[in-house]
């Protein structure tokens, strides 16, 4: 066991944890974020996307003891306070979930976009998503909800 | 977008204290009002489950109904609820929905067996079968809201209306709110039985058929969306199992002493098939579960290879004995004797695993003297409400208690329980610790239960003139209904049919998977008919035409679906289109267009347009939901989806090499038009998936003139066919 501070949606989280333990464990089942998600384990599916110091990573690949030096974690909890970022409205306009489960990890992967690119064309969102599946099939949906948000179209919360 | 009702959870539910708890009983029992002052009370009537509790009433105008059906993201969240506030009258932006305890006898719909009833989210059974349930529980409601308004201005009750969560005298220009009346409701002596001609008319709908935002989606864009694999419970501690990837082999722990030697290990709790490791945590749980050292027993599944037993399978469908009949019309033998031509071929498909991106898992809480448990649980419900956790305990059926959670996709997976039966047993070793068990993805995928691999022999004969007189299918696989589903044909006018299922069995885990043998069959009987078009130079949609002409409703989907598409224009160079039927409760023809990288052997699908006609659509946008979803599952399975057994042990183990579907790879556009009908409610979510398949293979054989008989459409088996 060890101890580690963690800086999550601009909170300070002291943990006790074994050395090597998943990000992805430590969030959700050490301090309840469960709204980032378990499909892997292995980087291939992408629910489990958060935002490290602003750049989209796999929580279950990453141990914890390489995010303790103050790194800024954000998960979708962190995302927006009131559940208000533009993608989350836009994906609430386009209805886009279905199970619900993928989405987490769609949204942040989606916001890390943006942030990169406010204004990305249809064939760089597809790259940009290709790693977050979707079982449920969601797919032009999310599509249709990132080109609303990048437009400025979506309405007010 | 108009506001989204929000949903609440049970212990909210009984706690708001400043209204009225309506009972009402859709068994016959009469309703019964309590007041929600009267906590004890209702917590009597919900322990004794003798009335059913459907909606509540606060007096703040607050409405909250009941949802029976597990939510999968199919939206019963939205659409039932909605159905019941229809013939209700409630405002609809004034309603939260919460689900339904799991009580049979209360919250059910009629089940197979007339009479019966069940809770059970399979076979897109909810809306149809939830469709008059809702209806006339929403009446009662209403009618007891009626009922009560008139007593209070003393006016006769057929003086009424109701609109939007108020009563209106007309007469007197008066109205009075469901809140309002809230206080001061009392029962009725008598209730009517509503009738089917009592409920609403279709043109006064007011909520169904309309553009209305699901319930739950707000919760699943923020992260507080609760699936089971989200619960935290104190002293919660966490189970994992090793179930290798040889089914029902028989498992011996040969390093027992240095597992619990490990950090944080509670037990170790061995089943038939599988070594139960207990721990504080998760990751020790996980870290245990890698050191265990297991021999495993000898299994009925060694020595069977998948990809090298179709040569038997043929042999079996050759077999003069013939297997079960399920479904013959006419004379088969007959009609091929008579026959000027018959076309024959062998459709093949490989395993597919369900995929549903949660992974099993379940979270169960026994007391300390065994003799209640909770469970919680993303299920898609069962014949036994209570998940078959009361027989495991030896406990009376009240005593378990089921809290249903959203579930991370369902697809037939998890209306199979197994995994609840499993951490029931964890949690009885460590009660009265909750235990969380999850399965790994590797589990899930190793130990999963496949829609079974099948060959589909059809043979068609075709008279003097043309007309198509007999199609014998004979399916062989395993699984009865798994493989035999979808495998007759309603709304084609064949005079003489003939489907036989021919069993087989490897050992190997089968299982429902979305739409079941509709899929392989569906295949089949597409290509086949695209197959005999080719030969007797007709057209794809004219061949269909003519064979549902006794079909109004399969050939008015045809005829849109072609309309859609464009059917008659040439398709753009390079590319193809290519058409699939459907039935599976609701109607629906598809259409597709795809082009071929004649180098790599990949598929392109550009554009699909579906025509359903689904009867009532009590949620338009999301039955084009479901048609999205239905598309993109059906092409992932077609295009990639594949397990293979070697010996008989799994060959996938995680979706590096289990390959979905992923966005690059989607249409340009899946169009859905939905067809006016004022008949009852079909279900829709699994007619997507089945006509994916027939609708590629048709195009592959128009654009290139071969055909494709063998899921899925890899871009090897795609290169193969080109060159043969
Ligand atoms: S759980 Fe991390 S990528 Fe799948
Ligand atoms: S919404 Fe179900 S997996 Fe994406």
């Amino acid at each position: 066991m060890a101890k580690y501070t963690l800086e999550i949606n601009n909170t300070r989280h002291d943990i006790e944890v074994g050395s090597g333990t998943s990000l992805l464990w430590v969030l959700r089942e050490h301090l309840g974020l469960t709204g980032t998600k378990y499909g892997c384990g292995i980087a291939q599916c992408g629910a489990c996307t958060i935002h490290i110091d602003n750049k989209p990573m796999k929580a279950c690949v990453l141990q914890v003891d390489d995010f303790a030096d103050g790194q800024k974690i954000k998960t979708i909890e962190g995302l927006s306070s009131k559940g208000d970022h533009p993608l989350q409205r836009a994906w609430i306009e386009t209805q886009a979930p279905q199970c619900g489960y993928c989405q987490s990890g769609q949204i942040m992967q989606a916001a890390a976009l943006l942030e990169e690119n406010s204004n990305p064309s249809r064939e760089e969102i597809k790259s940009y998503m290709n790693g977050i599946l979707c079982r449920c099939g969601t797919y032009l949906r999310i599509i249709k909800a990132i080109e609303l948000a990048t437009d400025g179209k979506v309405e007010q919360g | 977008m108009s506001s989204t009702p929000k949903i609440v959870n049970r212990r909210e539910f009984l706690k708001a204290s400043s209204g009225v708890a309506l009972f009402i009983g859709v068994t016959g029992i009469m309703p019964q009002l309590i007041s929600c002052k009267d906590t004890e009370g209702i917590k009597k009537q919900l322990q004794n489950y003798q009335l059913s509790a459907w909606v509540q009433i606060s007096g703040n105008g607050e409405i909250t109904i009941y949802n029976p059906a597990a939510e999968m993201g199919q939206g019963s969240m939205t659409s039932l609820p909605l159905i019941f506030a229809e013939e209700m009258d409630a405002d609809w932006s004034k309603v939260k929905v919460a689900f339904s305890p799991q009580e049979v006898e209360i919250y059910g719909s009629e089940g197979w067996a007339p009479g019966s009833k069940l809770m059970f989210t399979v076979g897109s059974r909810s809306t149809k079968s939830f469709f008059p349930v809702m209806r006339k529980a929403g009446a009662q409601a209403r009618y007891i809201l009626m009922h009560n308004a008139a007593k209070y201005w003393d006016v006769p009750i057929s003086e009424l209306s109701s609109r939007k969560s108020f009563v209106l005298h007309q007469a007197t220009n008066r109205k009075i709110s469901y809140g309002d009346l809230a206080p001061i409701l009392s029962m009725p002596k008598t209730l009517p039985n509503f009738t089917l001609e009592k409920l609403k008319q279709p043109r006064d709908f007011q909520l169904i058929g309309k553009t209305i935002p699901r319930t739950e989606i707000p919760s699943k864009v923020n992260g507080t969306a609760q699936f089971a694999i989200d619960i935290k419970l104190p002293n919660m501690v966490y189970g994992v199992l090793e179930r290798g990837n040889l089914h029902a082999a028989r498992p011996t722990l040969t390093n027992e002493k240095d597992i619990m030697a490990m950090d944080g290990i509670i037990k170790i709790v061995p089943f038939d098939y599988a070594i139960g490791v207990i721990a504080k945590t998760l990751e020790q749980a996980l870290e245990a579960k890698k050191h265990l050292q297991i021999t495993w027993s000898h299994s009925p599944a060694i020595g069977y290879n998948s990809q090298e037993i179709y040569p038997s399978y043929e042999n079996i469908a050759g077999q003069k004995k013939s297997g079960k009949v399920i479904h013959q019309i006419g004379q088969v033998t007959t009609a091929k004797k008579l026959a000027s031509k018959i076309y024959t071929a062998d459709f093949k498909n490989d395993y597919v695993y369900h995929a549903q991106m949660e992974p099993l898992n379940a979270v169960v809480q026994i007391s300390e003297d065994l003799k209640n448990a909770e469970v919680w649980v993303g299920s898609q419900q069962g014949v036994d409400p209570k998940l078959g956790v009361p027989q495991l305990l030896g406990i009376p059926h009240e005593n378990v208690k089921i809290n249903l959670q959203y579930l991370g996709g369902g697809f037939g997976r998890r209306s199979m329980n197994d995994f609840v039966v499993e951490a029931t047993l964890l949690a009885k070793e460590v009660a009265p610790l909750p235990v969380k068990l999850i399965w790994t993805r590797e589990d899930d995928l190793g130990y999963g239960m496949f829609r079974p691999l099948s060959l589909q022999r059809m043979a068609a004969s075709i008279d003097k003139s043309g007309n198509l007189t007999s199609l014998s299918h004979y399916v062989v696989g395993d699984g009865g209904n798994l493989v035999a589903s979808g495998a007759k044909n309603d709304h084609y006018d064949i005079p003489n049919q003939l489907v036989e299922w021919r069993e087989v069995s490897h050992g190997i885990r089968v299982k429902h998977w979305r739409a079941v043998g509709h899929g392989p069959n569906k295949f089949a009987i597409e290509c086949i008919l695209d197959e005999i078009a080719l030969g007797q130079g007709m057209d794809p949609i004219d061949i269909r035409r003519k064979l549902m002409m006794k079909s109004p409703k399969a050939l008015a989907t045809l005829e849109k679906a072609a309309e859609m598409a464009k059917w008659k224009e040439p398709a753009k160079e390079g590319r193809a289109k290519g058409v699939a039927f459907v039935e599976h409760g609701s109607l629906g023809t598809g259409i597709c267009e795809i082009s071929v990288d004649q180098n790599t052997g990949k598929i392109k699908v550009h554009n699909f347009w579906i025509a359903l006609d689904a009867g009532i659509i009590v949620q338009p946008d999301n039955v084009k939901a479901q048609m999205e979803g239905g598309i993109i599952m059906g092409m992932s399975s077609v295009l990639y989806e594949q397990i293979t057994i070697v010996n008989g042990r799994v060959q996938q183990s995680n979706f590096h090499d289990y390959q979905l579907l992923r966005m690059q790879d989607i249409p340009e556009h899946i169009e859905t038009h939905l067809i006016a009908s004022a008949d009852t409610p079909e279900g829709v979510g699994e007619t997507a998936t089945p006509m994916v398949a027939g609708a590629i293979a048709n195009a592959f054989l128009r654009l290139t003139g071969k055909p494709l008989r063998h899921l899925p459409f890899t871009p090897e088996r795609v290169l193969e066919a080109l060159n043969g």
